[in-house]
């Protein structure tokens, strides 16, 4: 058994210290701070790899099958919660937005874990993160609403393309892409160096908001608590087998399989909010963040790497 | 010193409404607000200010009081059902009627 990378330490310690209620609180402003870097910092990255390899990008298939993960993920999820879970339509539709999209954090930490390992994987990672956070929603917002009037579509794709997490990780992808591995050299230090202690910070601070959703978990019953933690491996596959139908590398494989295992706690809250408000934002919320995200970066990252490396072999 | 009678309408709601009442307020005809972070306790719980999705607002808007009824009617019955909101009204007199 490896040991935890010490970012996950991190991550243990901001939920211990939610849970003991320790008095430590990390301002707003900095947790948007560090998201922050991270978002770009993962951009830049996948963009100077871009510059590296020469290649112009996406081939067509990765990009329709991801795409199509993204719209076909949710359906599994919603079909699971109608039937085993007893959900209204809401809020099976919003579980099934959540859980279609994608987590950065999660992506933060596989892509850290990797490179502690060694193991390479695709530099446009970072582009398959962007064509999954979206899709998911306007599926989940679909099938909780059908195509119906009363969803404010322009608007609503407005702000899901505008999101900060995906300005900041096409506008990295860009800037490292256009500056390539010399022109980014002179931010190196912060943005390349200090990534872990940077994905250290961010691990603190979502510990600490996991743990704060932790006590509304009772209210949501077992089929929730179930939900969020074996939906993750089943997702997973889904994953790892397209990465392999794609021709991806093991390393990749690894990271789709980590993105179809991750729950949105971002953008998809925020927009189903505004577009489903009969569904009960708690429900989603508490599945991703208290038990989705911490059962992938302590136990799914390790169990995908060995997933993806049998369906390579 | 003369003073003008108004009404200052409080609105506190999920800070992820923001956007949709400034359009709502906008379209209603109010001509100024304030917006704060709010952190606090009620019917739906306690809301923390420093996870963007679970965070409140405040809305201040101090206007004549027809606007006022206008404006909080509307809010109630196109947010009440669904979201944290809670709306309140009080007297109150401003120095430069123009600006209200």
């Amino acid at each position: 058994m490896p040991s935890l990378d010490p970012v996950i330490w991190f991550f243990v310690l901001g939920i211990a210290a939610g849970v003991a209620r320790a008095d430590l609180r990390l301002p707003a402003a900095i947790y948007e701070f560090v998201s922050t870097l991270l978002l770009l910092a993962i951009g830049l990255k996948g963009g100077v790899e871009l510059a590296r390899e020469g290649s112009g990008g996406l081939p067509a298939a990765e990009l329709v099958g991801v795409l199509a993960l993204g719209f076909l993920l949710p359906l599994p999820v919603y079909a699971v919660a109608r039937g085993l879970g007893r959900l209204g339509r809401a809020d099976a539709a919003s579980l099934a937005a959540h859980y279609g999209s994608v987590s950065v954090g999660t992506f933060a930490v596989v892509i850290g874990y990797l490179a502690a390992r060694g193991i390479a994987y695709e530099g446009r990672a970072p582009v398959w993160v962007v064509l999954l956070e979206v899709p998911a929603i306007v599926a989940g917002i679909l099938l909780a609403r059908g195509r119906s009037a009363g969803v404010a579509w322009g608007r609503l794709l407005r702000e899901l393309f505008l999101g900060r997490s995906i300005v900041l990780l096409l506008g990295g992808l860009a800037i490292g892409w256009a500056a390539g591995p010399e022109g980014t050299a002179s931010i190196q230090p912060l943005f390349f160096d200090l990534f872990k202690g940077i994905l250290a910070l961010f691990l603190l601070e979502m510990g600490l908001i996991a743990a704060a959703q932790l006590p509304t978990l009772r209210r949501h019953g077992l089929f929730i608590v179930a939900f969020g933690l074996l939906a993750p491996p089943l997702l997973a596959v889904a994953g790892a087998l397209l990465g392999r139908a794609l021709g991806l590398s093991p390393g990749g494989m690894t990271v789709l399989a980590t993105l179809a295992a991750s729950a949105s706690y971002i953008a998809a809250p925020a927009a189903i909010r505004t577009a489903v408000p009969e569904a009960n934002p708690a429900l989603s919320l508490t599945a991703s963040l208290a038990l989705t995200f911490p059962f992938n970066i302590i136990v799914g990252i390790p169990l995908y790497e060995r997933l993806a490396f049998a369906l390579a072999a | 010193m003369e003073q003008f009678p108004r009404r200052l309408l409080t609105v506190v709601t999920e800070a992820v409404l923001e956007r949709e009442l400034l359009a709502e307020l906008d379209a209603l005809g109010v001509r100024g607000y304030t917006i704060t972070d709010a952190r606090g306790k009620g019917g739906r719980g306690r809301r923390q200010s420093d996870w963007a999705q679970e965070g409140n607002i405040r809305i201040e808007i101090v206007c004549d009081a027809a606007l006022a009824e206008r404006v909080a009617a509307r809010l109630r019955e196109r947010y009440y059902d669904h979201y944290a909101m809670i709306l309140f009204l009080q007297d109150v007199s401003v120095l430069r009627p123009d600006k209200f």
